[in-house]
C-alpha cells in the first residue's frame, strides 16, 4: 500500500516536470483516440491489435507478454530496442523509420507538440517515467522523417547489383531470414527509410550503420531500386 | 607499375578493345581459370557466371568435392554444430550457373602461354586467372613439428579431418588432462580464431572434463578481440586458461610430437593435445606462380590483380592487400571486386569503384557472441580502412544472443553467396 502511494506522489511530480517542457496529456488523451482502434491503456488495459501500452516507458520493446510482436520487432527487441522518450518519439513520427514492418499500420504523428501531448498522456501510466522530461528538448530535434528529395532519387538498379553485394554476404537473395532479416522485395520507400534510420543513427544496430555509414543518397536508392525489383 | 581506379578503369575499357581478338577464337569466349573453391574462388566463379549470362567459360579448380569451411568449425568443436552442417558441394554451380568444376589439384602455372596444370595431367588456357588457394604452413616455424606430425599435433586450421581428428583427441583426454595450442604470429588466416577455438573447446571441456586445463603459448603481445576473450574465459571458464604471451617466452617453443610435450621458453609440459596453429603463408599454387613476395602475394587494391602479372588477381587469404584480415568475409567481399573488374576487363561490362567490407563474429559460450567488423576501400597503396566497430565488453545477455543468432544468419547468408 504504500508503495503505491509513493508511486502516485512520485508520478504527479514528474508529471509536472514534463508539463514544463511542452507536452500536455489532456490533448493527449483526445490525440490517442487514433490508437485506441489497436491499443488500450489504463487500468484494465489488455493486448488488442497491438499491445496493451502501460508501463510501456522503460519497457524492453516486445515485451507485453502474450502479444505474439512481428518478427521485426522482436528483432529490434533483441538488438536493445528500449522505449523511451527518443524511440517512442520516433516511433510514434514514422513507426517504420525505426522499425520497418512491424505490425503499428499507422501514418504517424508529424507534429512535434501532437507527439509530446500523446507522450506525456503515456506517460502517466508508466511507472518510471523519470528519465524523459531532460531528453524531451534534445531529442525533439532529431528528424525522424526521410526528406521527400531523398525519396524521390531514382536508383540505377545495375549499379544497386554490384553495391548489393556488401549485402549479400549476410541478407540471403532468396529471402530467407533467420537471424538476419530478409530485405529482397521491400517498397523501395519503406528500404530507403530503413537505410537513412541507419545512417543517422535512429537505428543503432552497429554493423548496418557502419554500411550504411557510407553509402550516398544515390547509393541508398541505387540499392532499394535493385532489392525491390529481384523476382 | 601501380593501377589507380582512373587508370584501371581506362584499361579496362581497352582491353575489352583488345580482346576482341581471343573472342573470334574457336572457343569463341574469353576464359577464367579459378584455382580454390573457397569464399574468395567459389564467389568469384558464381558471380563472373552469374553477371556475364554465359560470355564468359568459367573453371573452377578444386580438389574436393564437399568443401567444410573452416569459419564456424570451431563450433563443432563446442559442440554447437555437426561437421555435416559446414560441408557445402559444388553441385549448384555447375548446374546452374554452368561453371565448368575440375576437381583436381592445380600444381603448374605457364604465365607466358597462360595455362594452368593440373595434377591429373591437363592443361587449362585462361585469360584471366584468380588463385584463391588459402593458407599453408611455413616450413620450420614451430621446432618439432611439420606436415608429418599433424595427426600428432593436429593443426585443424583447414577444416573436415583434421578438424575432426582434433576434437576426437579433446574426447579422449584423460580427466585433469592439459588441451595445449601453439598460436600463430601475425599475419593469419582468422585473427580471432585461435582464441574463439579457445572458448569453444573450455566449452566443451567444461561439461565432460571440467578439471581439465588449456595452455595457450602465444607469441603475440595482443590479439584480435582480446578484452571480450578474456572477460568471457573469466567468466564462463574461470581457472581453466592460461595463455604464455612472448613476454614470459610464448614466441619460444618446441614441440615433441612423439613424447607428446611442448616447450616454453625451455620449460618442458607434458601436454594430452597439442593444436599446433603454425606461421602461414599463401597457399603453394601462388608460390609457384611466382607471384609471391615473401610468403603472401602483393594484390592492387581496385581489383585484387597480383602486382606481378595483371592476368592474375588474388583472393582471400593468399593476398596481400592492405588493412583486411583474412577471413571468409574479406575473401567474399574482394571476390565480388575482382569479379567485376575481371568482367569488365573482358567484356567491358561497366566497373564499378572497389568497395569492401568485413565482419567476423566468434562464439564464446552458448548464446555469448561478439563481433568486430570495418568497412575499407581501394588506396593507391593498399586497401585501406574507413570505419569500424566491435562489440563491447560487459554486454547485456539479449544483445549478446542477438549477436549469435546474427552469426547463424551470417553463415547462412555467406554461404548461400558462395555456392548458390
Amino acid at each position: 500500500m504504500r508503495g503505491r502511494l509513493a508511486f502516485l506522489v512520485f508520478v504527479s511530480i514528474a508529471g509536472l516536470a514534463y508539463g514544463e517542457v511542452g507536452g500536455d496529456p489532456e490533448n493527449g488523451e483526445r490525440l490517442f483516440n487514433q490508437c485506441s482502434g489497436c491499443h488500450q491503456v489504463g487500468q484494465g488495459a489488455v493486448d488488442r491489435i497491438g499491445p496493451h501500452l502501460n508501463n510501456i516507458f522503460d519497457r524492453k520493446a516486445g515485451a507485453a507478454e502474450g502479444y505474439r510482436y512481428s518478427d521485426s520487432l522482436q528483432r529490434a527487441a533483441a538488438g536493445g530496442l528500449t522505449w523511451n522518450y527518443e524511440s517512442l518519439d520516433s516511433f510514434v513520427e514514422n513507426p517504420s523509420m525505426l522499425v520497418s514492418r512491424t505490425r503499428m499500420s499507422f501514418r504517424g504523428l508529424s507534429d512535434q507538440q501532437d507527439r509530446d501531448d500523446l507522450l506525456a498522456y503515456l506517460r502517466q501510466f508508466s511507472a518510471s517515467p523519470e528519465n524523459i522530461p531532460e531528453a524531451a528538448p534534445t531529442a525533439a530535434a532529431v528528424d525522424h522523417e526521410v526528406a521527400p528529395e531523398i525519396l524521390a532519387i531514382v536508383g540505377d538498379p545495375a549499379y544497386g547489383e554490384y553495391l548489393s553485394g556488401e549485402c549479400t554476404s549476410c541478407h540471403q537473395v532468396s529471402g530467407a531470414g533467420d537471424g538476419i532479416p530478409s530485405i529482397t522485395n521491400w517498397p523501395i520507400d519503406d528500404f530507403v527509410t530503413a537505410m537513412h534510420a541507419y545512417k543517422t543513427g535512429v537505428r543503432t544496430h552497429p554493423v548496418m550503420q557502419m554500411m550504411a555509414g557510407r553509402l550516398s543518397d544515390e547509393e541508398i536508392a541505387a540499392l532499394a531500386a535493385y532489392f525491390e525489383s529481384i523476382q | 607499375m601501380t593501377f589507380d581506379r582512373r587508370t584501371f578503369l581506362g584499361s579496362a575499357a581497352i582491353t575489352a578493345g583488345l580482346l576482341a581478338a581471343p573472342m573470334v577464337r574457336a572457343q569463341g569466349k574469353p576464359r577464367v581459370v579459378i584455382v580454390g573453391g573457397g569464399a574468395g574462388g567459389a564467389t568469384a566463379a558464381r558471380y563472373i557466371a552469374k553477371d556475364s549470362n554465359g560470355e564468359i567459360d568459367v573453371t573452377l579448380v578444386e580438389p574436393t568435392r564437399t568443401y567444410y569451411t573452416c569459419f564456424f568449425s570451431n563450433l563443432y568443436l563446442g559442440g554447437f554444430r555437426s561437421m555435416q552442417s559446414l560441408g557445402h558441394s559444388y553441385g549448384t554451380l555447375a548446374a546452374e550457373y554452368g561453371i565448368n568444376v575440375v576437381h583436381d589439384w592445380a600444381v603448374g602455372v605457364d604465365r607466358d602461354a597462360k595455362t594452368v596444370t593440373l595434377a591429373g595431367g591437363a592443361s587449362l588456357p585462361y585469360d584471366r586467372l584468380i588463385l584463391s588457394p588459402g593458407i599453408d604452413f611455413v616450413d620450420g616455424a614451430v621446432e618439432g613439428w611439420d606436415l608429418s606430425a599433424q595427426n600428432a599435433m593436429p593443426h585443424a586450421y583447414k577444416a573436415g579431418s583434421q578438424t575432426e581428428l582434433l576434437k576426437a583427441q579433446i574426447m579422449a583426454m584423460p580427466q585433469g588432462g592439459t588441451y595445449a595450442m601453439v598460436a600463430p604470429p601475425n599475419p593469419y588466416r582468422c585473427p580471432p580464431g585461435p582464441y574463439e577455438r579457445v572458448s569453444m573447446v573450455a566449452h566443451l571441456l567444461k561439461q565432460t572434463n571440467p578439471t581439465a586445463k588449456i595452455l595457450i603459448a602465444d607469441p603475440k603481445e595482443n590479439f584480435s578481440k582480446q578484452g571480450l576473450f578474456e572477460e568471457g574465459w573469466n567468466d564462463k571458464y574461470a581457472g581453466m586458461v592460461e595463455r604464455i604471451g612472448p613476454d614470459f617466452g610464448g614466441a619460444d617453443v618446441a614441440v615433441d610430437p612423439a613424447a607428446m610435450t611442448l616447450s616454453i621458453d625451455g620449460d618442458v609440459n607434458n601436454v594430452d593435445v597439442c593444436n599446433v596453429i603454425p606461421a602461414m603463408k599463401a597457399g603453394r599454387i601462388a608460390e609457384i606462380a611466382g607471384i609471391t613476395d615473401g610468403n603472401w602475394a602483393p594484390v592492387n587494391a581496385a581489383d585484387m590483380s597480383s602486382k606481378m602479372d595483371d592476368s592474375i588477381h588474388v583472393l582471400g587469404d593468399a593476398a596481400a592487400q592492405g588493412d583486411m584480415p583474412k577471413s571468409g568475409f574479406s575473401a567474399n567481399s574482394q571476390a565480388k571486386v575482382c569479379a567485376n573488374a575481371v568482367r569488365g576487363a573482358l567484356t567491358g561490362s561497366t566497373v564499378f569503384p572497389a568497395r569492401f567490407a568485413n565482419t567476423c563474429w566468434s562464439l564464446i559460450d552458448t548464446n555469448d557472441g561478439v563481433k568486430v567488423g570495418a568497412t575499407y576501400e581501394a588506396t593507391d597503396e593498399k586497401i585501406a580502412k574507413v570505419d569500424g566497430f566491435v562489440s563491447q565488453t560487459g554486454e547485456s545477455d539479449d544483445v549478446r544472443e542477438a549477436t549469435y543468432q546474427e552469426s547463424i544468419g551470417w553463415y547462412e547468408g555467406i554461404t548461400a553467396d558462395m555456392f548458390g
